[in-house]
């Protein structure tokens, strides 16, 4: 890490260092796969990245190798070779990708992947139960599929000290004890409490951290873009939580953020932040550069991401884990982290009002994408109720975080600046001064 | 005397509207786009000009919009349709708060404030079933004018249920009435009922409040104006001036600019 500074030179330092990070983050999964050493493949919502670190497993996040390969504007060759072996186009993006990637033996833009010696998962997603079988079928490695319950009623309360959460922590935590033995057997390692602790307590950094992060950008102008830069960050955070390297990348990046609101330093690399915008759902990858530009152009700035939120593995929620019974408060923070994320569908627009709120939202940008229906359900609804009740403006725009075929730059651009000029109008409405001269 | 115009570059037809200070047209022209969208925006704009009797020069400001509206090459700046179809409505019918606007490839239903600025929209997505290619489809497989579908339609009883959510099959589909030997005045009433249910789903999208005006080319069929009036169970506003209403709303943007020497939703052309 680099020497913290208070000046200028401080700004940029999260995107660069979140980029080295990532880099030998898959140097270490090539390596891996050269060396025959043992995966275990694990996702961002529900992570159990803690416990898989106590056998010093090498950690796959399917999800994010996916991702990249759209970034990288390569994710059409992965998807087809999934659809020539039957996968409909509507099956995720993620999981074609994947299947792809298992076909190829691993090769993927950013280096080798290890093929899993064990996959573990939540049903925070209904896929992921689907994706575990597709693993075990090609490789004949054990599925650990882990039943966290659900809210149960509209009303539920889903906080640690809610109804029934003592009865449903019980549960979870009997089948993390049921892992154990599995994940013993499959890495050769004995189960160590103390090096769970440690791990914790290094998850327990970066949450303190991160929370510090997203809670920066309330400042005018906002410290980073929550769906670009927030994506980076977001990446590091799934990929090294757990790690003395992640802790200590987090608390620079307060460093780094803090010195911005200081000095008042925005997320826009050209002009002045003229709107402050929330983005809810999945970045549209394949053009993901371009997509922001279409907001950047006309000074939006994205000052909050539900993407954050859910796909953060709940280090976005006030939740420590308590390292005296490591065991019982990892399964409390996974019954949390994953309610949260699969409640935000019963209950978005509480989440959103809220934040409209406390980061002084203008808008609110909704993509739903195809593939992913999990994230992009109840979206209108949301909409609809935000509208009713706060004075911002929603654009619903559809695409897809994995397939150019369909995304249409010239729809979304048509859209996306008539909300802008309905933002602008609104402006002038509500008697802020005139931006144009 | 100052005249502002606005140049609706649409994916079927390009319109263009000329008004005085007073923002009364003083000229209007319609031509169909085709393959040069430059050219198509220029010959529209010429016409306009001509028919107002005026010369180029007189026309102090522009404002290109529509998909082509990039390609308004001598437009000083471009406004989306959807903004400026809001704007033509508020101008035309001062009492409205919904505009539903059927194009040749889009439908936008547009929820607004008096005055014409914009709360909310939707659009279609992806598809153009619901919009004015939908009838192109089934002027096709028929083989009739596209002006011949709406009193046509009109003289249906029992219109057929067009299932299909998909532009590309709806000439498929209304071969398979015609087999079935189902009067071709059902069969387009049933096709103009399809396009008024997705247009009715579009709207309750952003929230139906009176007024209603209807604007696009679309709003030259009757039969899809009583179908629409029908499915709302109310009278939308329409004009003789719904087909221009996007260049309109342009022309009016451009008179704002050069009365207040600014252009309140054109923000944009600063950032860029």
């Amino acid at each position: 890490m680099t020497q913290a500074t208070t000046g200028h030179d401080i700004v940029g330092r999260g995107a660069r260092e979140g980029g080295v990070l990532f880099r030998e983050w898959f140097d270490d999964l090539t390596g891996a796969s050269e060396r025959d050493e043992k995966a275990a493949y694990v996702f961002v919502m529900g992570s159990l990245v803690e416990l898989l670190r106590v056998f010093d497993l090498h950690t796959v996040f399917p999800e994010i190798n996916s991702l990249q390969t759209a970034v990288r504007r390569v994710s059409d060759e992965y998807l087809s070779l999934a659809e020539d072996d039957g996968f409909s186009p509507d099956v995720c993006g993620y999981v074609k990708a994947d299947y792809g990637l298992q076909l190829r033996k691993g090769d993927h833009p950013m280096g080798t992947i290890p093929p899993p010696a064990v996959s573990v998962f939540t049903n925070a997603c209904n896929t992921y139960l689907k994706w575990g079988e597709i693993w075990e079928r090609m490789y004949d490695s054990p599925t650990i599929a882990l039943d966290v319950p659900g809210t149960r009623h509209a009303r539920g309360d889903t906080s640690i000290e809610g109804a029934g959460f003592e009865r449903d922590c019980r549960y979870v935590r009997h089948q993390l004890e049921e892992m154990i033995p599995v994940l013993e057997q499959v890495s050769g390692k004995a189960f160590d409490i103390d090096r769970l602790r440690e791990v914790l307590g290094l998850t327990n950094r970066m949450g303190r951290a991160w929370r510090r992060v997203l809670e920066l950008n309330r400042e005018r102008p906002a410290v980073f873009d929550a769906m670009m830069d927030g994506t980076i960050f977001l990446g590091v955070a799934n990929a090294l939580r757990g790690t003395p390297q992640g802790a200590d990348y987090f608390e620079d990046l307060v460093e780094e953020m803090e010195t911005k609101a200081r000095l008042g330093i925005g997320s826009s690399v050209k002009g002045e932040e003229q709107h402050r915008l929330i983005f809810v759902g999945v970045p549209c990858y394949p053009i993901f550069r371009r997509f922001y530009q279409l907001f950047t152009e006309w000074g939006g700035a994205f000052v909050s991401s539900t993407y954050t939120w859910f796909a953060s593995g709940g280090l976005n929620l006030d939740f420590e884990y308590d390292l005296d019974r490591p065991i019982e408060s990892l399964a409390e923070g996974l019954l949390l982290s994953v309610r949260q994320a699969v409640d935000a569908m019963l209950f978005h627009d509480r989440a959103l009002i809220a934040a409209i709120d406390e980061f002084g939202a203008d808008g609110v940008v909704y993509h739903p994408v195809k593939s992913c229906r999990t994230v992009s359900t109840g979206l209108a609804d949301s909409r609809r109720s935000v509208l009713e009740q706060r004075d911002v403006l929603c654009l619903y725009i559809e695409s897809d975080m994995m397939d150019q075929r369909v995304v249409s730059e010239a729809q979304l651009k048509n859209r996306i600046d008539a909300f802008f000029e309905g933002l602008e109008s609104r402006k002038i409405r509500l008697g802020s001064p005139a931006l144009v001269t | 005397m100052a005249y502002a115009a606005g140049v609706d570059v649409g994916s079927t037809q390009t319109k263009a509207v000329v008004v005085n200070e007073d923002g009364k047209i003083v000229g209007r022209s319609l031509i169909g786009t085709g393959a040069n969208v430059v050219t198509a925006a220029e010959s529209a704009f010429a016409t306009a000009v001509e028919q107002g009797g005026l010369s180029d020069e007189e026309v102090e400001f522009v404002v290109g919009t529509g998909y082509g509206r990039y390609r308004v090459t001598f437009g000083d700046t471009q406004i989306t349709e959807i903004v400026c179809h809001a704007r033509g409505a508020a101008e035309m019918f001062p009492g409205t708060r919904t505009v539903l606007d059927m194009g040749g490839q889009d439908t936008k239903a547009i929820r607004i404030r008096e005055g014409g600025d914009v709360i909310d929209f939707c659009m279609n997505d992806k598809c153009a079933a619901g919009t004015g290619r939908f009838l192109q489809s089934a002027a096709a497989a028929l083989g009739m004018e596209l002006g011949d579908l709406g009193p046509k339609a009109l003289e249906g009883k029992r219109p057929v249920d067009i299932s299909t959510t998909c532009t590309v099959f709806a000439e498929s589909e209304v071969l398979s009435w015609l087999a079935r030997d189902k009067r071709i005045e059902d069969i387009l009433l049933g096709v103009h009922r399809s396009i008024g249910s997705r247009s009715f789903a579009l709207l309750r999208r952003v929230g139906i409040e009176d007024e209603i005006t209807f604007t696009g080319g679309v709003t030259r069929n009757e039969a899809m104006v009583e179908v629409m009036n029908e499915v709302l169970d109310t009278e939308m506003n329409v004009s003789e001036e719904s087909h221009y209403m996007g260049a309109l709303g342009a022309a009016l943007f451009a008179l704002e600019r050069i009365q207040q020497g600014r252009l309140p939703q054109a923000v944009g052309e600063v950032a860029r």
